[in-house]
């Protein structure tokens, strides 16, 4: 699996498949016991916590619900990451957290608190805050899920033009088919830890393979089963 | 074979206990390493001594006042069986820094702020907050261990120092105002028996060492607990148990090594 950069890329699979343990080794929260991952030439689990810690300052991360510091303010969360590792003066650090927060239309936001926001809201305060430090790499965690579908839009609208802003290679890892097919590069199709299929957009959507028509046009029928194995149905009802 | 079973299981707890022995104190050894930069983020020392010490000001206040009441009124009826209730004052004093002090307040502050500890960090985890730091580069244990660990080991001290001080005015208006003991004996012979080093540094030392105590443990349990409602509600109810017995184990070893014997 290859993450150019500048592409945005996304990795679809069922639940379970390893999407996420994925996003973690690149992150440096998991080893692997078998093979490697590289970051821009380093080899990710060889290195020690000072290494890791310098790596993870080019790399942002949007978790699943966002994950915003909960007791802090959504002008705090932004400029979390400024004040811990740079030294610039205050001034310029509002300057920098009010445009990033204007660069996904919150800026209007920056005094509330986590638990005033919609979960949309907090979701591209979250995209805001992991964008901070203008990252090589962005990785995102499910960026869509209970969105509705204005937030899903604009979500997803954001992640394209903050990739293309900076000019950083994005990992979209999703079960949302049509939204990611509409703004990514590149698509990783993964099942039971392996990579199953990948294409551009294009080709994954008119793929003649059974588990990705299953998957991107949502089927019933198909290679994934509706039931998880069981015992005889008959047995279990005692008929 | 049951036998086997039960064996395998008495095995299985031993492990884990002492596995998660060690883990505490690997967690506490990290603690004490990251705390140079804890303090270089004094700013979030003191936010953490306003919610784990300021904040359980009222329950150590009222607590204490009924302690020492309690105390005066229990104290006053055996005493006088022997004459010596002018002794009260003592008694009152000696009972509240020497024991009751450290020992009350610490379980009170392992029910207050020890619990509110743990279901925060256990929350945060929870939450991906702990995941989110860390991919932030920012070690959650310099940034979020370290500074509560301090404030909790700076307030237990000075809340025990209050609990006795409000229990011995407790003390002084059952005692002085209600029953009409001798004011200028209550205080003269508890200015002459207590003793700075013996009696109140001791008991400082005792509020430090449950203080250390139930911060570790309050720290640890948050950020071990499985990042689940059941795992944190289960790691909050530990917390309590633990350090409750914790505070009692070492209140009696070091009541021995600071009175046995003398």
């Amino acid at each position: 699996m290859t993450f150019p950069r500048g592409k945005l890329i996304a990795i679809m699979g069922l639940s379970g498949c390893g999407k996420t343990t994925l996003l973690r080794h690149i992150g440096g929260a998991l080893k692997p016991t078998k093979g490697y991952v590289s970051v821009a030439g380093q080899v990710v689990h060889e290195l020690d916590q000072g290494g890791m810690y310098r790596l993870r300052r080019k790399m942002g991360m949007l978790f699943q619900f966002g994950a915003l510091f909960t007791d802090m303010s959504v002008y705090d969360n932004v400029a979390f990451q400024l004040r811990e590792h740079t030294n610039l003066p205050e001034e310029l650090i509002h300057d920098l957290v009010l445009m990033k927060l204007h660069a996904v239309g919150l800026r209007g936001t920056h005094n509330l608190m986590p638990s005033e926001l919609s979960g949309g809201m907090a979701r591209r305060v979250a995209l805001a805050r992991a964008v901070a430090l203008d990252p090589m790499l962005i990785m995102y965690d499910e960026p869509f899920a209970g969105l509705d579908p204005i937030s899903l839009t604009v979500v997803g609208d954001l992640i394209r033009r903050l990739n293309d802003a900076l000019g950083a290679t994005s990992i979209v890892v999703t079960h949302d088919v049509q939204e990611s097919l509409k703004i990514v590069d590149y698509v990783y199709f993964m099942a039971n830890g392996v990579i199953v299929a990948e294409g551009s957009p294009n080709e994954i959507s008119s793929s003649n393979k059974n588990f990705v028509r299953q998957f991107v046009h949502g089927e019933i029928d198909g290679p994934v089963p509706f039931h998880y194995p069981g015992g005889d149905y008959r047995q279990d009802l005692s008929l | 074979m049951p036998v086997v079973r039960a064996m395998r299981g008495i095995g299985r707890r031993t492990i884990n206990a002492v596995w998660r022995i060690g883990t505490a104190a690997r967690f506490f050894f990290l603690t004490l390493v990251y705390s140079g930069s804890g303090f270089r983020r004094f700013h979030l020392i003191i936010k953490e001594l306003f919610s784990t010490g300021v904040m359980s000001l009222i329950i150590i206040i009222v607590a204490g006042l009924f302690v020492g009441m309690v105390l005066g009124l229990q104290g006053y009826e055996t005493l006088k069986r022997y004459g010596s209730e002018s002794a009260l004052g003592v008694m009152v004093a000696l009972g509240l820094v020497r024991e009751l002090g450290p020992v009350v307040a610490a379980l009170l502050f392992a029910s207050r702020a020890g619990s509110a500890m743990t279901a925060e960090i256990g929350l945060m985890k929870a939450t991906e907050q702990i995941s989110a730091m860390e991919m932030m580069a920012i070690n959650p244990i310099a940034r979020i261990v370290a500074p509560r660990f301090w404030a909790g080991v700076i307030s237990m001290p000075l809340l025990a120092a209050l609990f006795s001080a409000v229990g011995i005015f407790g003390g002084y208006f059952v005692g002085v105002v209600q029953i009409g003991v001798d004011e200028g004996s209550f205080w003269s012979q508890m200015q002459s028996a207590v003793d700075f080093r013996e009696d109140i540094l001791n008991g400082v030392i005792k509020s430090f060492v449950f203080g250390t105590a139930v911060t570790v443990i309050a720290l640890f349990e948050g950020y071990d607990a499985p990042p689940t409602a059941e795992g944190v509600s289960g790691a909050t109810t530990r917390t309590v148990v633990t350090s409750s017995l914790v505070i009692l184990m070492l209140d009696f070893v070091l009541t021995a090594m600071m009175f046995g014997g003398k």
